[in-house]
């Protein structure tokens, strides 16, 4: 590996293109950037890349493609979807592929920003977990993987069934690192239908960056966590039990939890 | 152009007419045949009679020879009208006495017409009947018919006897008397009979004509006018044109069903139009919001970006603000845009049902070579294609199999799956969705389901007191849920709300001769059923008539642990698991709904640590 870079940006616009780069070029990331998505293979073979930016409408050679090539080539570097064409299946369908996050276009320069920015954080404290593996050290718990019934979209935001057909939602403890603190959350109203893989609610950190957090599931809310919303450090301490969001009433479950990363994978 | 020879009231015009003519043609004909014949028949009467009596009021005055009497008696009758001659020619052929005198003496020819009846064979004849005795002739031409008759004077004892000893006793005819009358009257008679007569039928059939042709043109020409005008109407594509007719026959109930049609066809033309305008617009929205959300992410991007440098530069901070907020709203548009084309993508399609299956087991296979099950597809490869919701159909097959290997477990068994086309009547498929009592409350009860499908409830009314039965909803499968087995004489069965009776009076069941009840199946008509739980009788004629239909069966069985018979009943009902903590128990009830959706039907059947059975009903055509 002779060259290192940050970033890779894969998009078949220019303009795209340019835009990221000088986004995060200006945050002092490194950039290189591809027109298409074998050229980016190539580069992938000779230069090694942090993280991956990578739309998912390419001709010849698609963003899912290009995630099933990269899982098949064992490159670890997270990769973050953006597509034009933002239905709520190419947002869960990537996720589920393996992707660490989804922009759907048009984005703003701090949504893209504030992806790269969490993903950087994701590769460090998947950094930090693997040296603690390698140490042994038991001790030392670097986030609190979800619970086994649960499920989970992306690496962000959990889902559980509940007995009475309810399924409660929240984001997870490793996404919470990927945030450099948490100032305020905001959750939307009781009665509004949130959306598998669309936006469902958004969390200010510390360093001003506003997230957005993907809904895992389709439905209509029936209650939300008035706790979390006064006190947010209820969410830090306990992010999948006192710290959930909302209470739905789903209308896909069904279909739709087959959609998302079961946690009992996570501890294979 | 329609010519006046090719309208169909000419034509029934001239059908009736023409066969009015015949009728009344032949009867005439007929008729005036009957007159003439019995008026000629009357004269021919009058005339024998009349020569009679002149035979016998001369017989006196021949036997005493007094010629000069006997000349006035024939003058006299001759003077007559309605006579023309009357004469009296002796056995020589010469004419003796005459009404007309210039006669007298003259010989008359035998071969003469009036001769010819008797004269024809060398001997004459002595005896003639009346018929051979008249004749009908013209004089001359152009003049009035005539009748001659001619009566025979016979010999008799006291010509030969008599004083003057003009006849021998060996002669048996001594002279005839010749009649003749004129026919003039009568003919006058019979020409006016068959003038009234043709006039007659000339009106009769030209009223019948004008008759029926005012009812052919008020009842057949008026309305099918009418349809045509209709039909030209939705043959250039008005379909809103409705035909006022309100009359009850069969081209009232042409007019209507043609109404109804029209009507069928402007919402199915609309509905098209519809779900065309919809789903091109869905295409528009999705290629619209795909082009331009690259250009709108290059716009927002760099704003953005711009935004965030020029927090000191105060003037461009607030002008750039605005280009972001905006170009957010157009995301936002864009975004409303694509919601829209995804609602309004049809779901349902034409699909085949093994490609279905075999889409679905390879979601599922990992699973099962893991648990060491075995997995047997028996797909009926010439199966036709059915219009469902792939996604929801795919669905209920992994949920099966899914629910299949779990009752399998790890210790190994096996799964099979087949598909078939079958042909079923009704009778124990389809199931009663509505029922009410004659009071119109609703019997349907949610809470108990029979296989997933609601129950119908019923209140049994005896002395003893009242019972609830849970009435099998699928026709002709009498799995009730009751604990009666048997219905007492005196026991009632009632609408659980109005206590309103359900028993059918007169009617007993054709098979076991027990009571029947009944209650209506909205928009189906009326259910019958008999009370007898051993003879399971049931009738539901408006779903009989519509026959056997053709079905896709999809057959999922498992080796597995079974299910209780407690359980069975309730495995569709939502939030009902048997897996505890493991299942939601939404599974099976979500699957019934994707399966009535469709129009169609699941069974199962089980038997404890042998295995489960779910037998998938599709009908192949959807009714109505």
């Amino acid at each position: 590996m002779s060259k290192q870079f940050d970033i890779l940006v894969i998009d078949d616009e220019q303009v795209i293109i340019d835009a990221v780069n000088k986004i995060c070029s200006a945050e002092g990331f490194k950039v290189d950037t591809s027109i298409d998505a074998k050229d980016a293979l190539e580069k992938l073979s000779k230069f090694s890349y942090k993280i991956i930016v990578c739309d998912i409408m390419m001709p010849d050679f698609d963003g899912f493609e290009f995630l099933d090539e990269i899982i098949r080539r064992e490159i670890s570097s997270p990769l973050i979807m953006t597509t034009g064409y933002s239905t709520v299946e190419n947002a869960v369908k990537s996720l589920y592929k393996g992707a660490i996050d989804f922009i759907p276009k048009p984005f703003t320069a701090d949504e893209i920003l504030n992806s790269v920015i969490r993903a950087m954080k994701y590769l460090e404290v998947q950094k930090l977990l693997q040296a603690s593996r390698l140490q042994k050290d038991d001790a030392t718990i670097i986030y609190v993987p979800c619970p086994a019934k649960y499920y989970r979209l992306g690496y962000a935001s959990w889902a559980e069934e509940e007995n009475a057909g309810s399924i409660l939602i929240g984001v997870t403890d490793l996404f919470l690192k990927t945030i450099e603190g948490i100032e305020e959350i905001e959750l939307q109203k009781i009665d509004e239908e949130i959306i598998q893989g669309n936006q469902c609610a958004s969390i200010k950190s510390k360093d001003r960056l506003v997230h957005t957090v993907l809904s895992p599931v389709t439905g209509r809310i029936i209650e939300r966590n008035e706790e979390v919303l006064k006190d947010v450090s209820i969410l830090e301490k306990d992010p999948y039990f006192n710290g959930w969001f909302y209470r739905i009433i789903p209308s896909e479950s069904e279909y739709e939890l087959k959609q998302l990363i079961p946690c009992s994978s996570d501890r294979l | 152009m329609k010519t006046m020879f090719n309208q169909i009231g000419f034509k029934l015009i001239l059908a009736v007419g023409v066969t009015a003519l015949l009728t009344i043609g032949i009867f005439s004909y007929f008729n005036i045949h009957t007159h003439s014949t019995s008026l000629l028949a009357e004269v021919e009467l009058g005339a024998n009679q009349l020569s009679e009596t002149v035979i016998h009021s001369t017989r006196y005055d021949m036997l005493l020879n007094q010629r000069d009497r006997i000349n006035k008696i024939i003058n006299t009758i001759g003077e007559q009208p309605s006579i023309r001659t009357v004469r009296v020619i002796n056995k020589a052929g010469a004419i003796i006495y005459s009404s007309h005198q210039a006669d007298i003496g003259r010989m008359v020819d035998k071969n003469e017409e009036s001769c010819y009846a008797c004269h024809a064979a060398n001997k004459p004849l002595e005896r003639l009947p009346i018929k051979g005795r008249t004749r009908i002739f013209r004089p001359v031409k152009s003049a009035p018919r005539v009748l001659g008759i001619i009566s025979p004077i016979y010999n008799e004892q006291s010509c030969w006897q008599a004083d003057c000893h003009a006849h021998q006793k060996s002669q048996t005819v001594l002279g005839v008397l010749d009649i003749t009358i004129s026919l003039e009257e009568v003919d006058k008679q019979i020409q006016k009979s068959e003038m009234e007569i043709i006039i007659f039928a000339i009106t009769a059939v030209l009223a019948l004509s004008f008759i029926i042709g005012f009812f052919v043109r008020r009842w057949v020409v008026k309305p099918v006018n009418e349809l045509l005008k209709a039909t030209n109407q939705v043959g250039v594509g008005n379909l809103n044109y409705t035909i006022r007719d309100r009359r009850k026959d069969e081209l009232g109930m042409l007019a209507r069903s043609f109404n109804n049609m029209t009507q069928k066809l402007s919402e199915a033309r609309m509905q098209l139009f519809q779900s065309d305008k919809m789903a091109s617009l869905g295409r528009l929205a999705a290629g619209v919001a795909h082009e331009i959300n690259n250009p709108l992410t290059g716009v927002l991007t760099y704003s953005s970006f711009l935004l965030k440098r020029t927090e000191n530069n105060p003037e461009l901070h607030e002008d750039l603000k605005v280009i972001v907020r905006e170009t957010k709203r157009s995301r936002e548009i864009v975004k409303s845009l694509l919601d829209f084309a995804r609602q309004s993508v049809p779901k349902k399609n034409e699909a085949n049902i093994n490609e279905i299956i075999e889409r679905s087991v390879l979601v599922v296979e990992n699973q099962l070579t893991i648990n060491h099950i075995k997995l047997i597809k028996n797909l009926n490869p010439n199966l036709p294609t059915i219009t469902v919701d792939a996604n929801q159909m795919q669905q209920v097959v992994i949920n099966l199999v899914v629910n299949a290997a779990d009752a399998v477990g790890t210790s190994g068994g096996t799964i099979s799956i087949s598909t078939e086309l079958i042909t079923l009547s009704p009778y124990g498929i389809t199931h009663i969705k509505k029922a009410t009592c004659p009071k119109r409350h609703d019997l349907t009860d949610k809470e108990y389901k029979i296989d997933g499908m609601p129950s119908i409830k019923l209140k049994i009314l005896s002395p003893e007191g009242e019972d609830i039965v849970h009435f099998d909803p699928v026709y002709g499968r009498n799995r009730h849920l009751t604990n009666i087995t048997e219905l007492k004489n005196d026991a009632k069965v009632v609408c659980p709300q109005c206590n309103t009776s359900l028993m059918e009076e007169n009617v007993k069941c054709p098979k076991c001769g027990s009571a029947v009840i009944s209650f209506d199946a909205p928009t189906q008509g009326k259910f019958e059923s008999c009370t007898s739980k051993s003879c399971g009788w049931q009738r539901w004629d408006a779903v009989d008539n519509e026959g056997k239909r053709e079905y896709i069966e999809i057959k999922l069985s498992d080796t597995g642990c079974g299910i209780a018979k407690e359980d069975l009943a309730r495995i569709f009902e939502p939030f009902f698991s048997t897996k505890g903590q493991k299942g939601t128990g939404l599974g099976l009830s979500v699957i019934w709904g994707i399966i009535d959706n469709h129009n169609g039907t699941i069974n199962v059947e089980s038997v404890i640590n042998k295995g489960t059975t779910f037998t998938i009903h599709l009908p192949l055509k959807q009714v109505r």
